[in-house]
């Protein structure tokens, strides 16, 4: 098989020799971040004007605040994905280092700083895990994660049932949702911008990046360009793992609450945003820019939406008809193109 | 080409970051918030002044723990109810599903709506504090209800009934229906509710009672306030306790899911059940003779109340101290206990006899 | 021990047999049968451990719990597997069978003489069509069934959730002759017990030995190859993603008769466990092999497990770390006796030569 994706699309383009649809997908889907960047500002300039309170500095704070963790973790999300695998284990993850942050804090006695460091290393631990599955075992990563994506749920219930540790000391919690002196920008976009700026290096400028791409549309292609596809896919799990114990500190201190929810259905929204922002779920397409486009177009949306005193209800439907129009619309105007396409070169014979 | 495209396209991004960012901080002088408070409230923090009356046009929310439990769906249809007629402005917002985490997005949301009032039950006593504080000093008023948060974090909690009622209530209940001896057991909902857990504590208070000498607490199960699992909760109580003679339930998908097992099993009307259930859930199960007694407050009321609180609170009535005190329409007057807690009052037993004169 | 060493990371051999040779075929049913019946024993086990631990377990009330309990589950796992087996997946069984739910209720409460075959037919049908949905969206975008299912478990429950509105259906808005339906029982066993095994032994049959069962697999090993061979890949995609629309309808309807009190959330999550449960019995996620019977199974045995946690009283947390490590051990397993059954076939085949 061409990717690595297990859910191979029952009608496939590639059963198809058509070359010059292809080319037409590739060119729809190098616009597609040109779609999305148009389509936050569009959504930025109609909410500023229209939605009373949209544009004041104290609701970008809750804005930048709130998509934090949907933001951290698409950047790992959109390498993975990138290289036709998938993990859908973060949300999980996130939660069961907030609990092992909370249990430590509650009985190890350890410093917080200590325990800070530890919970990104358990993190990484738990995406060594899935890595380890996925890499060593040779197993599809979307059954590997789904399987830890109960166990690590289960087991951050298990570690502090359903209590919650709460008495964190509360200059740690002002520090993560306090603002740059002088503006309201949280500090802590500053390591986000930081890391993105590096995830964004990685892949778009370097070979090991490029090497992700190559993954993405042809593992054995990959294997012969010198990469180590399963050593290479390993340490991504592990970043994804490491990250999401980021966010677990995050998370912890900016709710003060360690809790076993923590977090919950996290997953389903970061993969929304990771495709919308145009990366392919085949794997091999799809850039940062786009992605970190697709988060702010979701944080955004929801918003405003959410000011607009718009039902939460209706916001699940919005967003569920986003990650559906994102993956439809780009396939049904290609095939639409297509069609245009090889009835004028049909002309063309015919003339 | 491409190149000039795709910096284009950066451009653009790094354009809508940097304007969303400006925002932000443009606003930082803002953030004290002396220009934007609506002056509901502000006069309200000196003293209280008991013959203030209502004012009119109070923007009111609700933001229960989730929009679609049906308890809450009650209780703030009783908050709209007095909100229509002190002539405010209701609102009810709400997750979809409960989660402290996006109650916090809502209560921001809110206090940047600019709401006199903000009436809400709290998923987590911790989590929503500092968004609840902000709001606070945005200029909104903080009446929590069903469940509370830490007390610094709002100015009146309203209470449905005190802790020790229920315990009493909940325990006369079973002795009467057991004949006063006998192995019981609790299922509860989560092991963390903190109201769960001070209910169960005093009823164990209350059995070490002489009158209730001869029953025996065997065991506190947990189901999660999930139905599936409260079922399977009781299941297992059952099988792991031949000789149990009643359950107590002070939840009310709890003591639904207990007493559909219970009818539709050989125990039906040998082993007893009780706790706190709405008429509306357990009304097959008096008439088919699997539950005598259950209590319940009314949840219209406790959402009436609070929204009467709120309206108090922010017409400067009330400041939530300890002693104020204030009228709430049909529910006449109410005084403000300790820690700013108002009672809504004892919980109201429902039989075969009184049952189908209450329809929530 | 072996483990590691076929942990070599080649993923074709993943695939199970596509030669419709018949040696190969009865060997996977082999493999099936195994399958089957370490599952089997596994049940057994836990039975036996747990009924050791208190003998009320095996009780007649006991088991009948079990099957009541574990019914809506076998009914969805088996409507999974026709849809794991062509190598796609289905997430939005939960939100298609809390939709139906809360649509029979509100039949029952806008028509309160409606007979129940009538709502069942409804329900069935609303399943149905929002299977289609599924398909239809599937065979325009071209994309993975994972990702469309995951836009649609959020707009399914949308729109639940939206219709509902904080309302709750109680059982005294339903008619008794149709809650009877969840709880009666048939000779000592549970109608609803009754109508899962019903729709085990259909599916089972018609994936078994139907022509078009039989190309569900082809279609779940190699599409490409399938489509080839002349088998209408497209429609049969639509068509399995209807099927488990109208299954998932049908345990809807169940769940409303079964649980009598009906609001927006019934079913939330339900999906992994559908997928556990077709994945714990022997279903291959990568498409192409199990069996309905498999899934089914896997389905008690989850449903097993959760009831006796409860009677051993061990901590119900543990509950969903368990079904984790079950899928990790189940796809673990599969891919075991994958590479076992590739290498053996190499090996034969090297001697043939």
């Amino acid at each position: 098989m061409a990717h690595d994706s297990l859910y191979a699309a029952p009608t496939t383009a590639e059963a198809e020799p058509g070359a010059g649809r292809l080319a037409g997908l590739r060119g729809l889907v190098g616009s597609w971040d040109a779609v999305i960047v148009a389509a936050l500002v569009v959504v930025v300039l109609v909410a500023s004007l229209t939605v009373e309170n949209f544009a004041s500095g104290r609701n970008a704070q809750f804005l930048l605040l709130d998509l934090m963790p949907l933001a951290l973790i698409a950047l790992p999300m959109t390498l993975i994905v990138i290289t036709g695998e998938i993990d859908l284990s973060v949300a999980s993850m996130v939660g069961l280092c907030s609990t092992l942050m909370g249990q430590l804090w509650l009985s190890s006695g350890l410093s917080l700083e200590l325990i800070c460091v530890l919970v990104v290393l358990l993190g990484a631990v738990l995406g060594a895990v899935n890595g380890l599955f996925v890499t060593g075992f040779g197993l599809p990563s979307l059954a590997v994660t789904i399987g830890t994506l109960a166990l690590y749920r289960g087991m951050s219930f298990v570690v502090l049932g359903d209590q919650a540790v709460a008495d964190f000391p509360a200059d740690w919690t002002a520090a993560v949702v306090r603002a740059i002196p002088g503006t309201s920008i949280p500090v802590v976009v500053v390591p986000l911008l930081l890391l993105a700026v590096v995830f964004g290096v990685v892949l778009h400028a370097t070979a090991a990046g490029r090497a992700l791409y190559a993954m993405g549309n042809n593992d054995q292609a990959a294997t012969f360009t010198g990469v180590s596809v399963a050593r290479t896919k390993f340490w991504l799990f592990v970043v994804s793992g490491a990250v999401c114990g980021l966010v677990g500190i995050f998370w912890t201190l900016r709710y003060a609450s360690a809790r076993g929810d923590n977090a919950t259905g996290l997953e389903l929204t970061v993969v929304t945003a990771v495709l919308l922002g145009g990366v392919s779920i085949f794997g091999g397409r799809g850039a940062l820019l786009g992605v970190v486009a697709g988060v702010l177009l979701l944080g955004v949306l929801r918003n405003a939406l959410q000011l607009a005193d718009v039902d939460a209800n209706a916001l699940t439907i919005v967003t569920g008809s986003l990650l559906i129009a994102s993956v439809v619309l780009p396939n049904a105007v290609a095939d639409v193109r297509a069609r245009l396409h090889r009835r004028r070169q049909r002309h063309a014979v015919a003339s | 080409m491409s190149a000039y495209r795709r910096g284009l396209r950066v451009g653009a991004t790094s354009l809508a970051l940097a304007a969303l960012l400006l925002n932000a901080a443009c606003g930082g002088t803002t953030r004290d918030n002396s220009t934007d408070d609506p002056g509901a409230g502000n006069q309200a923090s000196g003293a209280a002044n008991p013959d203030a009356a209502i004012k009119a046009g109070l923007k009111i929310a609700f933001l229960p723990k989730a929009l679609n439990n049906p308890y809450f769906t009650v209780s703030d249809n009783g908050g709209k109810d007095a909100v229509t007629e002190f002539k405010g402005e209701f609102k009810e917002v709400g997750p979809s599903e409960a989660s402290a985490s996006s109650q916090v997005s809502y209560i921001n949301t809110l206090s940047q709506q600019g709401m006199d009032v903000i009436v809400t039950s709290a998923n987590d006593p911790n989590a929503i504090c500092g968004a609840l504080n902000q709001a606070k000093a945005a200029g909104a008023k903080i009446v929590t209800f069903d469940s509370d948060t830490k007390p610094e974090c709002r100015q009146i909690f309203v209470n449905q009934v005190t802790a020790e009622g229920i315990a009493e209530n909940q325990v006369k209940l079973i002795s009467q229906q057991i004949g006063g001896e006998g192995e019981i057991a609790i299922l509860s909902a989560t092991a963390n509710a903190t109201n769960q857990n001070a209910w169960i504590a005093l009823m164990k208070t209350e059995l070490t009672k002489p009158e209730y000498s001869k029953i025996k607490l065997v065991t506190v199960a947990y189901g999660n306030d999930d139905d599936q699992k409260s079922f399977q909760e009781t299941q297992g109580l059952l099988q792991s306790y031949p000789n149990l003679k009643g359950i107590i339930s002070p939840t009310t998908v709890g003591v639904a899911a207990a007493g559909r097992y219970l009818s539709g099993s050989q125990y039906k009307g040998k082993v007893k059940l009780t706790g706190l259930g709405t008429p509306n859930q357990m009304r097959q199960y008096v008439k088919d003779g699997t539950v005598d007694a259950f209590a319940l407050w009314s949840p219209a009321d406790l959402g009436y109340l609070a929204a009467y609180a709120g309206a108090a609170l922010a017409s400067g009535q009330i400041t939530g101290a300890e002693g104020d005190k204030f009228k709430a329409g049909k529910l006449g007057e109410f005084t403000v206990g300790k820690d700013g807690v108002v009672i809504l009052g004892p919980p109201t037993v429902f039989d075969k006899n009184n049952i189908d004169q209450f329809q929530f | 021990m072996s483990l590691t060493d076929a942990g070599a990371p080649e993923r074709t051999a993943g695939n199970a047999p596509t030669d419709p040779g018949r040696q190969r075929r009865s060997r996977t049913e082999r493999l099936l049968a195994v399958r089957e019946l370490s599952l089997l024993i596994a049940l057994g086990l836990l039975v036996l451990v747990t009924t050791l631990r208190n003998d009320r377990f095996l009780s007649g009330q006991s088991i009948k719990d079990l099957l009541l309990g574990c019914a809506i589950l076998v009914i969805l796992a088996v409507g999974q597997t026709l849809v794991i087996v062509t190598r796609n997946v289905d997430l939005s069984v939960g939100s298609i069978l809390g939709l139906v739910a809360f649509a029979t209720g509100s039949l029952f409460l806008s028509a309160p003489g409606t007979p129940w075959p009538v709502a069942l037919v409804v329900g069935v049908a609303l399943g149905a069509l929002c299977g289609a949905v599924n398909g239809a969206l599937i065979a325009v975008a071209r994309v993975p069934a994972l990702v469309i299912t995951l836009g649609t478990l959020y707009a399914f429950r949308g729109v639940d959730y939206y219709w509902a509105s904080g309302r709750q259906i109680n059982a005294a808005d339903m008619p008794p002759s149709f809650l009877r339906l969840g709880n009666q029982t048939v000779l000592g066993v549970p109608v609803l017990f009754v109508v899962a095994l019903v729709v085990v032994a259909v599916v089972g049959f018609y994936l078994r030995s139907y022509r078009s069962g039989r190309e569900l697999y082809a279609i779940g090993s190699e599409p490409a190859a399938a489509r080839l061979s002349g088998i209408p890949v497209g429609r049969r995609v639509f068509a399995v993603f209807v099927a488990s629309g109208a299954l998932a309808g049908l345990a809807g309807v169940l769940y409303a008769a079964r649980f009598g009190t009906l609001d927006a959330a019934a079913g939330t999550g339900l999906e992994l466990q559908v997928v556990a449960a077709a994945v714990v019995g022997g279903v291959a996620i990568f498409g192409g092999s199990g069996s309905a019977y498999g899934a089914a199974l896997g389905a008690v045995l989850l449903t097993t497990i959760g009831s006796s946690l409860a009677v051993l009283r061990i901590d119900p947390f543990w509950q969903q770390a368990v079904v984790g490590a079950l899928i990790l051990a189940a796809i673990g397993l599969d891919r075991l006796l994958a590479l076992r059954v590739a290498a053996r076939l190499r090996g034969r085949s090297a001697h043939g030569a």
